[in-house]
């Protein structure tokens, strides 16, 4: 029991950074912009956030950092996408390599200048983000383990995805972004500012995945440079999204679904020791299987969804489409 | 007499012939072995090039040990700061980046050249080929030429049997954890096991030895996580094949105790670490660029040395060790010195306070099976030739 209850604790810690990159890209998505740079945006406000953080040592200036890094990838993005028309696949693709370039640009020089700070360097900041959970509640068993005992970036990612999915499905300004990502014509048309709305949710999309880049450099990397920070996070975000059915709520689950897979190579043996009947073929499996299935998982989840469409929460139809009043 | 004359002269012209041609083969041989000698640098003329794949500058590490030998080497040999050409960060899967980096310390007047990574390999061999007045030495591989191409490594086992001891010492639970890049499929990695279990086994042979295989040389994220899981199944000591001081960390955060690798990580996770295994490269550079000084280089030939000569050992030991380690770790290290015990031999240790035992006892892998009877040679050779693919006894792959 306890295996079980541990292996599903570290499931949703390596699922967090998953959800903050899928909860941001469904608000962008959902305004009708497929920003495909999660990738960068999340490696950009993790060396903004981290830098920050630990200069100022403190996690609420490194999350607002973090935030602002990656809102300014995404401001990029909506620069090139909804004022000069640019394809959204190819500029998404674009931001991916500059956000990664700017996270090894600005890692490397200050490793390489021997001034990289190290986590374990700033005792506050290392107390902030360890896992301390919520008092007393924690002390409860087994319960208390799998709910109360995160870090504070899991208990701010699930509320970020409860107050999303509030905004984006419970809101006037909601309604406004769903109905520009279905048909931004008919909204334009409504009086809706297509372009201002289409700007600002790229941008608080954007901003959200860096939060997800923070967590993967504190919490998955140990607060140390490397240069692997990201290691397709961001593209599995991107992938959830649909597995999610563009519903922040539905993210939270996916997420955590996901982060299973991530774990599972970790812990296939810990799994078949503690069940050696029901799982003792998980460690005859090979490893390379192991590191294959997220994107394994990924690609079904992708040819289940292109094959089964539902009629309610399918993807935006005007998802990818630029909008441009004169071509109407 | 004008018949014997002519005969004598005939003979005379035979002789001479003869003469000639045996002269002709001498110098075919003299001929030959300049093209094998390489003739000896003077001291001030060496000009050192080293190829590293990540930063020395990070300050722990691969590359960063590495270095630390090279900045013995210079101050042993005692060379200047302009004899030393160094390039980092080159890529060892980028071919065209490494021949730039080796071309460019060629063209800077680089006489022997260090290629710290096991990638660099083939093109250090094809580079050989063009410069055969360059000397390369090329680090964890095993291609050479005879000539100014060698390959350097060492016994790393054998400090991982010392590091094995300081974790069977110290385990309470008798389980211990082993996060590694690789399992069996490598004889680097699975030696390095093989010697961890036997020096725990050494001082505690109740305790078993737990490995979580990577299936990568550098994979952060999963060391902790990997680390962590161990520690889940209730190991209360990680040791590691790895290069970051991840698991070292998560021991520490999780108030258990750990072994680490390449450097000192004691300054990583002081309340954990024991002691680590390590390198100290210096002793292979300094010999290297002395060989060559001494115009001896290709009698110097490929290098493999281990403890007795001190390339590999354990870090000073962190005061979370306990009372004794020290002794018992001397005591080993006493034998690699006098050469008359190998790890993977028949012939077990054990202590008897701080004085070593030596117990006849065949060495089995995991499965049962007999490697080396009681009181057989050791095969340390198949580390060498990269044959050893099994576990010992008390080893568990999860």
């Amino acid at each position: 029991m306890i295996t079980i209850i541990n292996f599903l604790y570290y499931s949703i810690r390596m699922g967090t950074p998953l959800l903050f990159g899928t909860t941001g890209e469904i608000v962008s998505e959902r305004a009708g912009s497929l920003n495909l740079g999660v990738e960068g945006m999340m490696a950009m406000g993790a060396i903004g956030g981290y830098c920050a953080a630990c200069y100022s040592q403190s996690l609420t200036v490194g999350m607002i950092a973090a935030f602002l890094s990656a809102a300014l990838g995404a401001l990029i993005y909506a620069f090139l996408t909804v004022s000069l028309q640019a394809n959204q696949n190819v500029t998404g693709l674009a931001l991916t390599m500059f956000g990664d370039g700017i996270y090894l640009f600005v890692g490397r020089s200050l490793a390489q200048a021997g001034k990289f700070p190290l986590l374990s360097n700033y005792p506050a900041l290392s107390h902030a983000v360890a896992d301390n959970g919520i008092p007393f509640l924690r002390d409860i068993p087994y319960i208390g383990k799998l709910l109360f005992s995160y870090n504070i970036f899991v208990y701010i990612a699930i509320a970020v995805a409860i107050l999303m999915w509030f905004y984006v499905m419970r809101t006037k300004a909601g309604l406004r972004l769903r109905s520009i990502g279905e048909n931004p014509g008919a909204a334009d048309a409504c009086g809706v500012n297509v372009n201002r709305y289409r700007y600002l949710n790229i941008i608080l999309g954007g901003g959200i995945t860096g939060l997800g880049g923070l967590y993967l450099a504190f919490i998955v990397n140990g607060g140390a440079w490397n240069e692997f920070w990201i290691n397709g996070m961001g593209w599995i975000s991107v992938a959830l999204v649909i597995f999610a059915n563009w519903n922040p709520m539905k993210a939270i689950f996916g997420s955590f679904f996901f982060g299973m897979f991530n774990v599972l190579m970790a812990w296939k043996g810990n799994l078949s020791s503690a069940f050696p009947r029901a799982l003792g073929w998980l460690t005859a499996i090979p490893n390379e299987f192991y590191q294959l299935l997220p994107f394994l998982i990924t690609a079904l989840v992708l040819i289940f969804a292109s094959v089964k469409k539902k009629k309610k929460n399918v993807q935006p139809a005007a998802l990818g489409l630029n909008y441009f009043r004169e071509e109407r | 007499m004008k018949k014997i004359l002519s005969i004598l002269m005939a003979l005379a012209l035979i002789v001479t012939c003869f003469a000639a041609c045996g002269q002709q083969t001498q110098n075919d041989d003299a001929d030959k072995q300049n093209a094998n000698a390489i003739p000896a640098i003077a001291k001030e003329d060496i000009k050192v090039g080293v190829i590293h794949i990540g930063d020395p500058a990070d300050g722990a590490g691969y590359s960063y040990a590495h270095d630390l030998g090279i900045q013995d080497m210079q101050k042993n040999i005692g060379l200047t700061d302009a004899q030393i050409v160094r390039k980092n960060n080159v890529d060892d899967k980028d071919a065209t980046a490494i021949r730039n980096a080796m071309e460019d310390c060629i063209s800077q007047g680089c006489n022997i050249i260090f290629a710290t990574s096991f990638g660099y390999m083939d093109t250090a061999k094809a580079l050989a080929e063009e410069h055969p007045d360059v000397l390369f030495s090329h680090g964890t591989g095993f291609e050479s030429n005879g000539k100014n191409f060698n390959n350097y490594f060492g016994r790393i086992y054998q400090a991982r049997y010392l590091a094995g001891i300081a974790a069977g010492l110290k385990t309470k639970a008798n389980k211990i954890g082993y996060v590694s890049a690789y399992g069996t499929e490598m004889a680097e990695t699975c030696s390095g096991i093989n010697a961890f279990a036997l020096g725990v086994q050494s001082v505690n042979p109740e305790a078993k030895v737990y490995v979580k295989t990577l299936n990568s040389w550098f994979d952060p994220a999963n060391e902790s996580a990997y680390a962590e899981a161990l520690i889940n199944m209730g190991c209360d000591v990680i040791s590691q094949h790895c290069d970051t001081a991840n698991p070292q960390k998560a021991a520490e955060k999780a108030g258990v105790f750990g072994c680490g690798y390449n450097s000192d990580m004691t300054k990583d996770a002081p309340k954990a670490h024991l002691t680590a295994t390590v390198w100290h490269w210096g002793v292979y550079y300094t010999a290297a660029v002395q060989a060559a000084i001494d115009g001896k280089w290709v009698e110097f030939g490929n290098y493999y040395k281990g403890a007795k000569e001190g390339l590999v050992d354990v870090s000073p030991l962190s005061e979370n060790c306990v009372a004794g380690t020290q002794e018992k770790i001397d005591a080993v290290k006493a034998l690699y010195k006098e050469g008359t015990w190998d790890v993977f031999s028949g012939v077990k240790l054990s202590f008897n306070g701080n004085e070593i035992v030596k117990t006849d006892a065949a060495l089995k892998d995991n499965a049962g099976n007999e490697i080396v009877p009681a009181g057989g040679a050791s095969v340390e050779d198949s580390v060498i030739t990269g044959t050893m693919n099994y576990f010992v006894e008390g080893v568990e792959l999860v």
